[in-house]
């Protein structure tokens, strides 16, 4: 299948976060199903992040006040190491997918801690299984130990059963709400009793304080348990279906067709919920790259900043910087807001929000220049100045210029409008961004480049 | 009422802008600073499910201590301001404005077929929807889209936090959240978003929407900044984050702002596990923030012109868990705090532990008979345009 300019930025904005502009180039002439391959030819192996030492995130068993608070506080840090490691490696390769689903999954299973090693365990686990079966996911992060802590099911025991989880997994992550009862709920809590985690983030099984009985879930009886009431709930067709919809609002369009999301459910429920399956029947079909379907979606602050980072080489030494970027933003990865995920499309934007999202970049590109130069006239008491100053952004300005090196000294405007904005803009608009002629090349693809990414466009992928 | 600092700063305004500028942004620059003396709304969110029977406790009854021995309050740890309930300890900053008829609590508040997700219950409560109903727009978005000019700013609804609640977004209006306004300030002075926010033609998509966003937000900001700097409160707050955000609104509201409602929140109260220290320390925060609300709002000559609503999205179980916490429940109490209640202090009886449903407490008041109130009895407008329907109305006010 033919795939055009657009539509390669599309499949590599949606699939991953973003595209250089060499990228691009080297990409035109190839089919979408060759680009597909190509993406998926390179999830092996899994980047799996590796920060956090096991030993030193033993909770302190009876710690005193002191010691849990050295704990919160290594955690704390750690953590934003975490953070700033994803999302370097979000950017860092092209069309990277399964970055891509862990970050997906990662709003699905909504879930967090305070402890750095069980969030990387946690976040590695979805990782290697992002691309794999659903089911294996499923029950991989059910007995996963931030799961287990954040859905309180450590407490749920045969004679004082907690429901948290139970009702998590029905209506966050698997069926939606209204497709189980109340009584569901009680009795697959009882199924998952005793299900707990130890002091090294392993899964443990405690028969103490299971309960053996007999319950009752979605029409069936038996004497089950935590694994068996996940299988009951793969059985039912309405499972892929809520997660068939959920990867469809997410790479498509939010506002979900409901011939193909049937047609995509029917298929991924055959094929025993095989998620590669799915996204590669996803990115090769036609209505993909539909007009309807680009440059038709919010990017989420993540996606966002990774892009940014991506397509225009930049990065943020000062990582307190790249994590608090992301929490202004509203979106702070290991951070969900809750159980139920992110929000998405225009929730992410409200007056503060959209303000700091149009001057991203530039502020950026400022701080990296401002660090390199050192400009003489750089008032110490701005506070601007100093803010971006703080911020320790770096620009690898060559070789982000010398992809543009071929283009016409006349089509830069053109060039960087089509390259980073998925949609077309007024003639009006156009000349906004026009600069002075004289200026130096480099001025020139600078001024242009902070300009585009201004414009509110530029939100949209 | 026009303090004299007011009146000097506005008279600056004018005299440099008449001096300056054509004649029609006279005119707005003098409304900006214009003294809004109606009704404001203050509504206090409790994140996570605040357990109700702790907070406003049945000292008296014996079921209470039967199915809570591990976390039940003593009676003489409970500030008994009344024969039958009484204020956990951690409350104490509210007894005064108890004593004064400053404070009612209402028992009981629910609403059918109760959720117990915290996701969608807090939706619920927010989008004021019955349980199976499922609303995209909050109570006060739609109470702002029916009170409120086409050209009224996000600012006559504003959050104080990074993210907008779904109660603030409307079909029409969206409230806006707001952190910090000089950073936000800062930020919105660009001369190229100036210019480009000025040509955008509407097409009828998700784009528009963020060209509109950036106008209005250029407008608000404008607005706010010059409130903010009007109003220097002189109580001091305790150190908390809803403290904090509390202060700055009532900075805004002694400045005269003209936003109708103000939304503040805390988190934490998810208390599954180890309950009663968790519980109590964070009402300290929350009583001890509004006692020193109030008493901004009294010197600045607002309270009376305010009223101040604190919920949670359910109630728990009346029954603890095995953890020395509880789950979730369903009904709960809800506080008013204001200047001019009809009524205060306890408005109806407790909760019943004698029918209870499944451990649950059963309701006795719709959440959204809350609501009702407060929109045609206090803010004055049409409860059935904002809820679908009518409604009984409370006593309080």
């Amino acid at each position: 299948m033919h795939i055009t300019q657009r539509g390669i930025q599309h499949l590599f904005l949606r699939a991953g976060f973003g595209i250089s502009f060499e990228t691009l180039q080297n990409s035109k002439g190839k089919s979408a199903e060759e680009l597909v391959d190509n993406i998926f030819e390179k999830v092996n192996p899994p980047r799996y992040l590796d920060l956090a030492e096991k030993e030193d995130f033993r909770p302190p068993v009876q710690g005193s006040p002191e010691l849990r608070r050295a704990f919160v506080e290594r955690s704390t840090q750690v953590l934003m190491k975490l953070n700033a490691a994803w999302l370097r490696n979000m950017a860092a390769l092209e069309g990277d997918i399964r970055e891509k689903m862990t970050f997906f999954w990662h709003g699905h299973f909504a879930s967090t801690s305070n402890n750095a090693y069980l969030v990387q365990q946690q976040n590695n686990l979805i990782r290697e299984h992002a691309l794999g079966n659903f089911g294996d996911l499923l029950k991989a992060v059910s007995k996963d130990a931030v799961m287990l802590q954040y859905l309180n099911n450590q407490q749920n025991t045969k004679d004082a059963p907690n429901e948290n989880f139970a009702r998590e997994v029905m209506e966050l992550f698997t069926l939606g709400r209204g497709n189980y009862t109340e009584q569901d709920v009680k009795e697959a809590a009882r199924a998952f009793t005793g299900w707990g985690f130890n002091l090294d983030g392993e899964f443990v099984f405690r028969t103490l304080t299971h309960d053996y009985g007999e319950k009752t879930v979605l029409g069936q009886t038996g004497n089950f348990e935590g694994d068996d009431v996940l299988d009951i709930i793969l059985k039912q067709k309405q499972t892929a279906k809520f997660i068939t919809e959920k990867i469809y609002a997410f790479f498509v369009n939010e506002e979900v067709d409901k011939y193909k999301l049937e047609a995509l459910a029917e298929k991924f429920y055959e094929s025993g919920y095989d998620i590669t399956s799915l996204l590669k029947e996803i990115f090769t079909s036609e209505w993909f790259y539909y007009q309807e379907n680009v440059g038709i979606k919010i990017k989420s602050p993540v996606e966002l900043i990774a892009s940014s980072m991506h397509m225009f080489k930049i990065d943020f030494e000062n990582i307190e910087a790249l994590v608090g970027i992301q929490k202004l933003l509203g979106q702070i990865l290991f951070r969900p807001p809750n159980v139920a995920g992110w929000p998405s499309g225009s929730e992410w934007i409200d007056a503060s929000t959209l303000i700091l999202r149009l001057r991203l970049v530039e502020v950026a590109m400022a701080s990296a220049r401002l660090n390199r130069f050192l400009l003489s006239d750089v008032n110490e008491d701005n506070p601007m100045t100093n803010r971006l100053k703080k911020l320790r952004a770096t620009f690898d300005w060559d070789s982000f210029s010398q992809q543009f090196n071929t283009v016409p000294f006349d089509r830069i405007e053109n060039t960087l409008i089509v390259y980073m904005l998925q949609g077309s803009i007024s003639q009006k608009k156009s000349r906004l961004l026009i600069v002075d002629k004289y200026s130096p090349v480099d001025e020139r693809l600078f001024s242009i480049t902070a300009r585009v990414s201004k414009l509110p466009e530029f939100q949209m992928c | 009422m026009t303090n004299r600092r007011t009146f000097l700063k506005k008279s600056a305004v004018i005299a440099s802008s008449t001096i300056l500028m054509p004649r029609f942004l006279t005119a707005a620059e003098e409304n900006m600073i214009s003294d809004y003396q109606g009704k404001k709304l203050v509504v206090v969110q409790l994140n996570g499910g605040n357990d109700g029977l702790n907070t406003f406790i049945p000292y008296r009854n014996d079921i209470y201590y039967q199915m809570r021995p591990g976390i039940g309050i003593d009676p003489g740890q409970v500030i008994q301001v009344s024969d039958e309930l009484g204020m956990n300890a951690g409350l104490s900053a509210l007894q005064p404005l108890y004593d004064n008829g400053e404070l009612a609590i209402i028992n009981n508040v629910g609403y059918p077929n109760p959720d117990r997700s915290h996701f969608r219950s807090m939706d619920i409560w927010q989008s004021a929807s019955d349980s199976n109903v499922y609303l995209k727009t909050g109570w006060l978005g739609r109470m702002l889209d029916a009170c409120c000019s086409p050209q009224a700013g996000p600012y006559f609804g504003l959050e104080s936090s990074e993210m907008l609640s779904l109660a603030l977004k409307g079909n029409r209006m969206k409230g806006m959240a707001i952190e910090d306004i000089n950073r936000l300030n800062r930020f919105i002075k660009d001369p190229f978003l100036n210019d480009i926010s000025t040509v955008h033609y509407n097409q009828g998509d998700t784009l528009d929407y963020l060209y509109k966003t950036l106008n209005d937000t250029k407008r608000s900001v404008a607005y706010l900044k010059e409130k903010a700097d009007l109003y220097k409160s002189s109580i001091t707050y305790p150190e908390n984050e809803l403290a904090n955000n509390l202060s700055g609104i009532a900075q805004l509201i002694n400045a005269g702002a003209e936003t109708k409602v103000y939304y503040a929140s805390i988190s934490g109260f998810d208390t599954h596990v180890n309950q009663v220290i968790q519980q109590n320390n964070l009402l300290g925060k929350v009583s001890q923030s509004l006692a020193a609300f109030i008493e901004d709002l009294r010197k600045g000559g607002q309270l009376d012109s305010t009223l101040v609503m604190v919920f949670s999205e359910f109630g728990r179980r009346v029954k603890e868990n095995g953890s020395m916490g509880t789950d979730h429940g369903t009904a709960n109490n809800v506080m008013i705090l204001g200047g001019k209640l009809k009524k205060s202090g306890f408005l109806n009886e407790g909760p019943d532990l004698m029918n209870l449903d499944n451990d649950d407490l059963n309701y006795s008041i719709d959440f959204r008979r809350i609501y009702a109130t407060l929109l045609d009895n206090f803010l004055e407008v049409d409860s059935k345009a904002v809820l679908g329907r009518s409604y009984e109305k409370l006593a309080f006010i």
